[in-house]
């Protein structure tokens, strides 16, 4: 397939459970050779084939960019989801040979600032453990707030806590701790940019506040990864191709579309780059859209859709694919 | 040489030369305000919804140079929580790094006035960390230059004619409509090297 980036063939050499929630993954190239440069903050896209239905899910690389020996990813298994963590979490073998995209990264550092404040969020904390270790290597000024369900769901906490010291600042749920994000945000040299991966409402948080107090936009980076939500199936006719699918209740729009065989672009898989991007020429209802990539005005115009997150319910909805 | 200009348009012609705005009062907790002249009535100007709560977090630095007293009690009308007035652009840049030594993210820069000013106060906010986005500017007053001697190196200030002796080496310079952000100044060539005996008079058109 050629709509994304190009591809790498890996081998599965190691797969620890980090808690009950969370396994970490380990892939080396199959033949061997390094894999392509990366910076802190990149995902990749990792291909399962699952019977005959094929899942991309993006993830972010955690393991160290200075060691392209090997990439790290972790899945946070979601019982309720469509199947992709549940898939890597029980099918995937060490020794497995598996597909995955080659990096790219749309949470990159500002590497011009005098200081990265980065708020993680559970499983959050992944493309931070990437460029903490960039950071810690370049000498630069970091610090890291992590908020965590628990003491045993803080994944990788420990191990972070003790080889970054001072600059982790660790806050569980269950014992009341909550990151205080206007003080956190109001006491920043100038020079300083902010990073939040987490959920939904922790990005928000962090937005507005920072925008509320006066931070310009490029100073405040963040990054989710919507997953496809599911919903009822729904008839899509691709007028370029000239065909018409039908996308199902635990697929996306686009695994439909290239379900058909049907070449279209990506990067993110999250409703986050932009990349997929797909120009409505007829909708007989009403779309679902789930990106943050599209203004609200766009969302109402009902002429732009982003395939990877968003749905569809109604009569018929015609793209220009 | 020279385009005519309204008042408050820099000539549009000059590529190299930033473009300035209008202030306007934007969304924050901190606001600092640098000013000389002319500059005073850009602040004064500027719509202000809840003026006595965005005052009382603003800090101004202000020097009238040759406008004397002219708008310093209106400007002092303002209750800013802090006002400084200084009596040269070397002691406000200096005033300006040391609150943007302590400062934090969010402030807001407002710069108003001449040219020089607005340039050296700039420099002064880029080399500090604050990003481009939070610095508003808006031209007022005159149009002198400051022009920096591409033979010598030095900078002469307040430039209104052309051509222009160097303060510094005395060289005729043509005040070119070269302008460069990293020093803030106008790019002066010496205007008769080959012939030294040619000396142009000298015309009064930066006002
Ligand atoms: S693939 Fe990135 S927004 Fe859809």
């Amino acid at each position: 397939m050629s709509a994304g980036t190009g591809k790498l063939d890996v081998l599965v050499t190691d797969i620890k459970p980090i808690n009950t929630l969370v396994k970490r993954f380990q892939f080396e190239r199959a033949d061997g050779r390094p894999l392509p440069n990366f910076s802190g903050g990149a995902h990749v896209v990792v291909e399962m084939k699952d019977d005959d239905r094929m899942r991309l899910n993006p993830y972010s690389l955690m393991s160290s960019p200075l060691d392209t020996s090997h990439y790290a990813i972790s899945v946070r298994r979601d019982d309720q989801g469509r199947g992709g963590s549940l898939f890597m979490h029980n099918q995937v073998a060490v020794g497995d040979r598996l597909v995955i995209s080659y990096p790219v990264n749309l949470f990159a550092l500002d590497l011009r600032a005098s200081k990265h404040l980065m708020l993680a969020g559970g499983i959050g904390i992944t493309p931070f453990m990437a460029q903490m270790a960039q950071l810690a290597a370049n000498g630069s000024n970091f610090e890291l707030h992590y908020s965590c369900r628990s003491r045993s769901l803080a994944s990788y906490a420990q191990e972070i806590s003790a080889h970054y010291d001072h600059r982790i600042h660790l806050y569980y749920d269950d014992e009341g701790q909550q990151i205080d994000i206007s003080t956190l945000l109001s006491g920043q040299a100038l020079g300083t940019q902010v990073y939040v991966c987490g959920p939904r409402g922790m990005i928000d948080a962090v937005c507005s506040q920072a925008t509320a107090a006066g931070w310009p936009d490029q100073a405040i980076h963040f990054e989710e990864f919507i997953t496809p939500p599911t919903g009822k199936p729904f008839k899509v006719r691709l007028a370029r191709s000239d065909k018409t699918i039908t996308v199902g209740e635990h697929q996306s729009l686009l695994e439909a579309i290239e379900a058909a065989g049907i070449d279209a672009p990506y990067l993110c898989r999250g409703g986050a780059c932009g990349q997929c991007e797909t120009d409505v020429l007829s909708c007989d209802g009403s779309m679902l859209h789930n990106d943050h990539w599209l203004t609200e005005d766009q969302h109402a115009s009902e002429k732009k859709i982003m395939p990877c997150v968003s749905r569809f319910e109604g009569e018929l909805l015609e793209l220009d694919r | 040489m020279v385009a005519i200009m309204s008042d408050d348009t820099p000539e549009k012609s000059i590529i190299s030369r930033p473009m300035y705005g209008r202030l306007s009062a934007g969304n924050s907790t901190h606001h600092l305000f640098v000013a000389d002249a002319e500059g005073a009535q850009a602040i004064l100007d500027m719509q202000v919804p809840n003026a006595s709560e965005f005052y009382s977090r603003a800090h101004i630095i202000y020097i009238p140079r040759d406008s004397g007293n002219r708008y310093l009690s209106s400007l002092q009308a303002l209750n800013a929580k802090q006002f400084y007035t200084g009596p040269s652009i070397a002691t406000a840049l200096q005033r300006l790094q040391q609150t943007l030594s302590t400062a934090h993210m969010g402030l807001q820069l407002y710069l108003a006035g001449t040219e020089g000013l607005i340039g050296q106060a700039m420099q002064v906010a880029m080399n500090a960390g604050m990003d481009y986005a939070v610095i508003q500017t808006e031209h007022r007053g005159s149009r002198a230059r400051r022009v920096q001697c591409v033979h010598c190196k030095g900078i002469t200030e307040d430039v209104t004619t052309q051509p222009v002796t160097c303060s510094h080496c005395g060289l005729l310079l043509l005040v070119r409509d070269h302008y460069s952000r990293r020093i803030a100044a106008f790019q002066g060539v010496c205007i008769n090297a080959e012939d030294p005996s040619y000396v142009p008079e000298k015309q009064e058109i930066f006002k």
